[in-house]
């Protein structure tokens, strides 16, 4: 009897220890989320000024004068678009290209080797990418391929415009094509992570039936895994939206808004770097605060898409297995 | 692909043959395809290589005694990293030990009790979405949260910006570690007559631990060549700080202040510094996998 009881307290004593074990863990879990919400909201109160004052103005604004205290954030939100977008243009092929080198040609003893060194290509830290387009980068495209890109592409008519601006090496453009080298690790890895989700039994039937390696992977493996690589891309684009020193290093870090991509621009992560320390007046620190919400929002929504996409991909995947 | 019901052999003979436009088409496709796979392997791998030639044709340069025990110079003149160096140090290492136990906690959670209710799933969504959210917008998010408010730049600001930045990788390599031990084996310990807390301290996170360290290496390579987030928080200091409280030196920023200088002592340095980081990440990310590759087998 007194044994029976004494177990009791034990199961009872084992059943809060759980308790506590299980809230304590629980707290820390919501510490994650907490830590979202503070984001949101701390960068919701810092630029309420801007927000109450010029309202969705802002965003369709293109000053940007701390002189008579005209902010309007365009031209920032228009130079992160754009040097995505070239990232994206660039990265993408060739992340898929490599993706595809890695699953279906690579010799199996180069395998591992040339895939570890992609990711230790996306493990580099970005301000190395950024002082090496500095320093490198910059100067050899201005000598070399930009002069001749201006007198090609950039006398075709009507698009021939994108392509002109001054030869100096740095740019928009120049800011577009280091996000890309940086992003071709991340979406070439997450490719070949996908790809390789693809059921050997798949790919052996398109071949058994006469397919090329081409074939297969374009019309066996691509769609099978359409979410995962279109999920891979969009956290490319996550990357290269908010990336700072691989882009301040090199866009030049001037308020404008043109077609001409060998012109200077600004994109947000390069205006908050050259300028926080120095805003002194809360309304130029409110603009400025404004302008990292936007690029919180943005990268959040493309962020969430992406595990969204990648999410429906490893459920049917544990459905098929 | 049921199209071709016709007698099968006589069609793979005549479609076959390399006479066929089709076949013919098919095959150059083909070739030209992967040739251009090739080509972007090569592509990616030049510029690895370029990279890491420049780091260490630069790099190596400046690389001496005097670059571990001399300070920041002013413009000019020549001098050392030591001050940044050891505030790096400073910065990552207790941005590390803030975020590990967190990391750890929550990635227990996730994994151990939690699992599928509501509360776990938004939290590995998040987690998720944090682990690539801009680290600029981090480094404002404590500059408002902490130097606005005590009205000064700090080495601990620093390193609550990293701690945040840390804590998501920590959380994930924890949680799929966990998710990795066999259900066998806690109900095993269950069995025995452990609590829950038992369970997971002493036999699911001890079975994983290898793994939950090569999270910690992975979180520790991530942060300690992070810049944007420092510039709002521990922003950069001249001269040798042990000082927490006050804005502190550190790697990443003198990197990025020497760079953009007009002087070449400075820009020296700064590849210097960038070769040091580099070098650090790459082998933090290195022992992470063979650990992780010992794990695994």
């Amino acid at each position: 009897m007194s044994k029976n009881v004494g177990s009791n307290n034990k199961a009872n004593n084992f059943a809060l220890q759980d308790k506590i074990f299980g809230y304590s863990t629980q707290f820390f879990a919501l510490l994650v989320l907490v830590t979202l919400v503070g984001i949101v909201a701390s960068l919701f109160m810092g630029s309420w000024q801007t927000l109450t004052q010029t309202g969705p103005k802002f965003f369709v604004t293109d000053t940007w004068d701390p002189v008579r205290n005209l902010y309007g954030g365009m031209a920032p939100l228009w130079g992160t678009i754009i040097t995505a977008t070239i990232a994206l243009i660039i990265g993408v092929p060739v992340s898929f290209g490599i993706a595809v080198f890695l699953t279906e040609m690579c010799p199996p003893a180069l395998k591992r080797p040339l895939g570890t060194a992609v990711e230790l290509l996306a493990a580099i830290p970005s301000i190395i990418y950024g002082m090496w387009g500095l320093f490198i980068f910059a100067p050899l495209f201005a000598e070399t391929l930009q002069p001749l890109m201006i007198n090609t592409l950039g006398q075709i008519p009507v698009i021939g415009v994108v392509f002109q601006g001054t030869p100096n090496g740095f740019g928009v453009f120049t800011a577009g094509v280091i996000l890309s080298v940086m992003v071709i690790p991340f979406i070439a890895s997450v490719m070949r992570d996908v790809f390789d989700t693809t059921p050997p039994i798949l790919k052996e039937s398109a071949y058994g039936l006469g397919a090329t390696t081409w074939e297969v992977v374009w019309n066996v493996v691509l769609p099978y895994t359409k979410a995962g690589v279109i999920g891979g891309i969009m956290l490319g684009l996550g990357r290269a939206l908010g990336e700072t020193m691989a882009v301040t290093f090199v866009i030049g870090n001037a308020y404008n808004i043109s077609a001409k991509l060998f012109e200077p621009g600004n994109s947000i992560a390069s205006s908050l770097a050259n300028e926080f320390n120095e805003a002194s007046d809360p309304a130029h620190l409110s603009a400025l605060i404004t302008l990292g919400l936007t690029l919180f929002v943005l990268s959040f929504c493309v962020l969430a898409a992406s595990r969204w996409m990648l999410a429906a991909l490893s459920k049917r995947e544990g459905k098929r297995t | 692909m049921s199209t071709t019901s016709v007698p099968a052999t006589n069609v793979s003979q005549s479609l076959a043959t390399p006479d066929n436009p089709i076949y013919k088409r098919r095959v150059w496709v083909n070739r030209f395809n992967l040739l251009m796979s090739l080509a972007t392997m090569t592509f990616g791998m030049v510029f690895l290589l370029w990279i890491l030639f420049t780091l260490f044709s630069k790099g190596l340069a400046a690389f001496g005694p005097a670059l571990f025990t001399q300070m920041t110079p002013p413009p000019g003149s020549d001098g050392g990293l030591a001050n940044a160096i050891f505030g790096s140090l400073m910065i990552v290492g207790s941005a590390i030990l803030i975020a590990t136990p967190i990391g750890i906690m929550a990635g227990i959670y996730l994994a151990e009790v939690g699992r599928d209710n509501w509360i776990a799933k938004i939290t590995r969504f998040i987690n998720d979405i944090l682990l690539s959210a801009p680290s600029i917008v981090i480094g404002l998010f404590v500059y408002t949260l902490v130097v606005s408010n005590v009205k000064h730049y700090s080495g601990w600001a620093g390193a609550a910006a990293l701690a945040i930045i840390a804590v998501p990788v920590v959380v994930r390599t924890t949680e799929t570690m966990l998710l990795l031990v066999p259900n066998s084996m806690r109900e095993a310990a269950v069995a025995l007559g452990a609590p829950q807390w038992r369970v997971v301290l002493m036999v699911t996170l001890k079975s994983v631990q290898s793994g939950v360290v090569t999270g910690v290496l992975l979180a520790l390579a991530r942060i300690s060549g992070e810049t944007a987030p420092l510039l709002f928080t521990s922003l950069n200091n001249q001269f040798w700080s042990s000082d927490m409280n006050a804005p502190m030196a550190n790697l990443p920023v003198a990197i990025f202040q020497f760079a953009m200088s007009p002087y070449e002592e400075w820009q020296r340095l700064a590849w210097a510094g960038a070769l040091l980081i580099t070098l650090t990440v790459l082998v933090l990310n290195i022992i992470a996998r063979t650990l992780f590759r010992q794990k695994s087998q």
